[in-house]
């Protein structure tokens, strides 16, 4: 994986692959994540996947798309450590199995123009595209209450980062959507062209020099100045009292989710501790919430690397609340007393070097990596991580778990409960 | 072991079908860091009624997944910790018509393969384990029901069919699971779990013969015999009824319309047919149809519309949905679309840009060791090379798109199910 510079705060990272049957490619723009900008960071990549100067609307793009092969095109908006990555990100299927086409040069061409050169009206965005992108991500961002599971997710960060960036909607709120006019989204747009990082990032049979030669063609007239740079992520200690937030609505099972903080900067050991406490379908929560006590059909833990915190999910039967907590609390506990067998020490080291090496045999996946390093300013990379877990001891997960500090538990339950 | 090139789509496949009846397939992947085994049987939610020893017998509403969930058990403790110690990611499946056992491990390979094949031929139920899982499945089964995605499917199938057991849900409902015994789950394990009933599929870096060498050597000797199934008396050509409606606690409208097809058979006709009806899609209501992009620009959809078109065993529909204010007129536009496509023909160049953009989705899916293993087993138990697909896409014409839009998109064989939000969920919110 090589990452160099194109441009003044514009960077390109290169993974030669032949493993593949697509090229992937992927343009984004990095910013601080602030209550008054996430909205239109989010509402601006819409619009402009709506349409460009050459391809003015969906049908004209989406035709040009079906004639790359049926090339993919989707804008993205993601929030890593406390930063909004947004931008598009695409693929086509590889030259090698179309002989004699070239797809590179046109795939890196449309990024640039989606950026540089959108359809427009009286050279500002166009209205009937604003108004109907506004009008879908408020749909979309509301219907996050219908996967409970994701949003009692994001409720619970939601509680328990509230006033922290990391607490913050990736997408934005919609109220805060529906309040962006034309004219606010023009002037933003023009605000954060030049000033954004960007980073571009490709994974394919190309060469690097080829991709840097196309990408450098396609956005040579991207201004640059007044550079912002990314954030870096706050951390902040758990409350002397864990927080308890309650919600009621028309559901049939309950989602329970638990989140902690650690001030460990050991993050190789809270990443193997967290595989055992919660991350695998071997987990100590898996085993004993599930299968033991079968209080749930699902019970996990992530680790958000970055912030350094750790939340828990579970479906559960509304009446099982305190013996679910109880339970996962017990478990944490054996953690941090060293309670376990060696497999499962063995087993979550095994299984976060597999997930690493997965890693790489998937384009997205390294997409997603490289990115994530590049918006938090990390230097981590997959034979470091694979390393570093490789060197955890048991000493160290004990440490790990001891970190852990309650912070908030947030309970969504139906309404006869 | 018999050795193919597959040169238009870059790929490499050893056969071969054991003494036993075991088809065995390794897809050769020398540049992947992991290796990937995919163990299926051709046993899946629909097949509730069957005939054993000369005895048709009826068995619960979610047995398949009953069984797939309880088959990790074994006599020294659980399969999954097993795999766990060796860093591999389990999981499991039950389809309509499949059951599927697959791992991903990029670390001892070979043993991972034996503790697979072992856990799903050698069953150990016992009243305990079996009565504990009911818990589980049923929190499972309370999550899907609260999920609108699932539940609008369900509606449909409902709308679509009166007797097929396609409108059963393949987890059962909470009360059909009730019924299930360790007695049941061996019977059902020893009707299906055979070798001649089932195929092994490999993806990664690995050899072929030491795959099918450790397939002969942990597998049973004898293939077991041929279970004929029933799936409910002949179905009609028309749904059972037009519309389906539930009020939920979603953020806008959500449909799914669907349109009841002719069964298909198997062979190469079932994969020609199912590229055929995936056409008819992009063609009628994909990205790039100008009916997308009119619905679309007026409001109507957003990004989530989209469908697909399903072959299942005595069953075929083609189903289409997503959100949207007014499900019912969307779905009327997408009806009358179909007419018109038939009654006036494709645009050529239309046609022939779906069809390159359509051929590359094909190549693309095969970035998926888990597309490739489900793509070639289906095909190995009915009855084609799921590899020869750029051959059978090559033999698909406009006419045929034409023909399927005009017969069996039509407003008498469609139905549909709508989820509405809970009354005042609208007005609380704007």
């Amino acid at each position: 994986m090589a990452r160099q510079m194109l441009m003044d705060n514009v960077y390109l990272t290169h993974i030669p692959s032949e493993k593949f049957k697509t090229a992937f490619f992927s343009a984004q723009l990095v910013m601080p994540l602030r209550k008054e900008t996430a909205g239109r960071n989010a509402l601006l990549v819409n619009v402009l996947s709506r349409g460009t100067l050459r391809f003015p609307d969906m049908g004209a793009l989406s035709a040009h798309l079906d004639r790359l092969y049926g090339a993919r095109l989707e804008p993205t908006v993601r929030k890593k450590g406390e930063n909004q990555v947004f931008g598009f990100v695409a693929s086509c299927v590889d030259e090698r199995f179309l002989p004699g086409e070239r797809l590179l040069e046109p795939m890196a061409d449309l990024l640039g123009e989606l950026f540089l050169s959108p359809a427009t009206r009286n050279g500002r965005l166009r209205g009937d595209y604003v108004d109907s992108e506004r009008a879908n991500l408020a749909d979309l961002i509301r219907s996050d209450i219908n996967d409970k599971r994701l949003y009692a997710a994001r409720r619970l960060l939601e509680e328990m980062c509230a006033g922290e960036p990391y607490g913050l909607s990736r997408l934005g709120t919609a109220r805060e959507v529906e309040r962006i006019s034309l004219q606010r989204l023009n002037s933003h747009y023009q605000a954060i062209l030049p000033a954004a990082r960007l980073e571009l990032f490709y994974c394919g049979a190309a060469p690097e020099k080829r991709v840097a030669g196309a990408f450098t063609r396609a956005f040579a007239a991207l201004p640059r100045q007044g550079a912002v740079e990314p954030a870096a992520t706050t951390r902040r200690p758990a409350p002397e009292q864990c927080r308890v937030v309650e919600e009621t609505m028309d559901v049939g099972q309950a989602k329970l989710g638990m989140g902690f903080r650690t001030d460990s900067r050991d993050m190789p050991a809270v990443m193997v501790m967290n595989s055992m406490f919660g991350g695998t379908s071997n987990s100590k929560l898996f085993l004993n919430v599930r299968e033991k006590l079968s209080l749930c059909y699902y019970a996990g833990s992530t680790y958000h690397r970055s912030k350094g915190l750790v939340t828990v999910s579970s479906g559960i039967e509304a009446a099982n609340y305190e013996r679910a907590v109880a339970e996962i609390l017990a478990q944490l506990e054996a953690l941090k007393e060293g309670r376990w067998e060696d497999w499962e020490f063995q087993g979550a080291r095994s299984s976060l070097r597999n997930s690493l090496l997965s890693l790489e045999d998937s384009a997205a996946g390294l997409e997603d990596f490289a990115v994530g390093q590049a918006a938090v300013g990390g230097d981590e990379s997959i034979p470091l991580l694979l390393e570093a877990v490789s060197a955890v001891t048991p000493e160290r997960v004990r440490e790990a778990a001891a970190s852990l500090q309650s912070d908030t538990i947030y309970f969504l339950k139906g309404k006869e409960a | 072991m018999e050795t193919r090139e597959y040169p238009r789509l870059g790929e490499t496949v050893s056969r071969q079908t054991l003494a036993n009846g075991l088809e065995v397939m390794v897809v050769h992947k020398p540049y992947h860091a992991k290796s990937y085994a995919f163990f299926a049987v051709r046993y899946g939610g629909m097949d509730m009624r069957f005939c054993r020893d000369g005895q048709w017998r009826d068995t619960p509403a979610g047995i398949a997944h009953y069984l797939e969930h309880k088959m990790f058990d074994t006599p020294q403790g659980n399969a999954l910790q097993e795999l766990a110690k060796n860093g591999a990611v389990e999981n499991a499946f039950t389809s309509g018509s499949m059951t599927a056992y697959y791992f991903e491990s990029t670390e001892h390979f070979y043993d991972n393969l034996r503790i697979l094949l072992d856990f799903v031929s050698v069953p150990w139920f016992t009243e305990e384990s079996v009565a504990k899982e009911q818990g589980i499945i049923a929190q499972e089964i309370r999550m899907t029901e609260d999920d609108p995605e699932w539940r609008v499917y369900e509606g449909l199938m409902a709308c679509l069919y009166r007797e097929s057991p396609v409108r059963v849900p393949v987890a059962g409902t909470v009360e059909s699971i009730r019924a299930i015994t360790p007695q049941l789950l061996y019977d059902c394990h020893r009707a299906f779990y055979t070798p001649g009933n089932m195929v092994l599929v490999c993806v990664g870096n690995m050899e072929p013969e030491r795959v099918a060498a450790i397939a002969g050597e942990v597998l049973p000797a004898e293939r077991g015999e041929e279970i004929p199934r029933c799936y409910g008396r002949e179905e009609g050509p028309l749904p059972c009824c037009k519309e389906k409606e539930l009020a939920m606690e979603v953020s806008m409208p959500q449909f799914l319309g669907g349109y009841k097809c002719r069964p298909c058979g198997g062979g190469e006709a079932l994969l020609r047919r199912s590229i055929i009806g995936d056409m008819a899609c992009d063609v009628l209501f994909g990205d790039s149809s100008p009916l997308y992009t009119r619905l679309y620009e007026a409001g109507e959809i957003n990004g989530s519309l989209g469908g697909n078109f399903d072959i299942m065993p005595g069953a075929a529909y083609l189903y289409v949905g997503g959100d949207a204010r007014d499900p019912r007129k969307v779905f009327a536009a997408i009806t009358a679309e179909a007419r018109r496509l038939a009654e006036e023909g494709i645009d050529e160049t239309f046609y022939q840009q779906i069809r390159r953009a359509a051929y590359g989705q094909a190549i693309r899916s095969l970035n998926s060791f888990e597309n490739i293993a489900v793509g070639l087993g289906e095909g190995c138990f009915r009855g084609f090379d799921y590899y020869r697909l750029p051959e059978v896409f090559d033999s698909v014409t406009k006419a045929d798109v034409e023909a399927f839009l005009g017969e069996e998109l039509t407003e008498e064989h469609a139905a549909i199910s709508i989820i509405r939000p809970l009354d005042g969920r609208q007005a609380e919110d704007a």
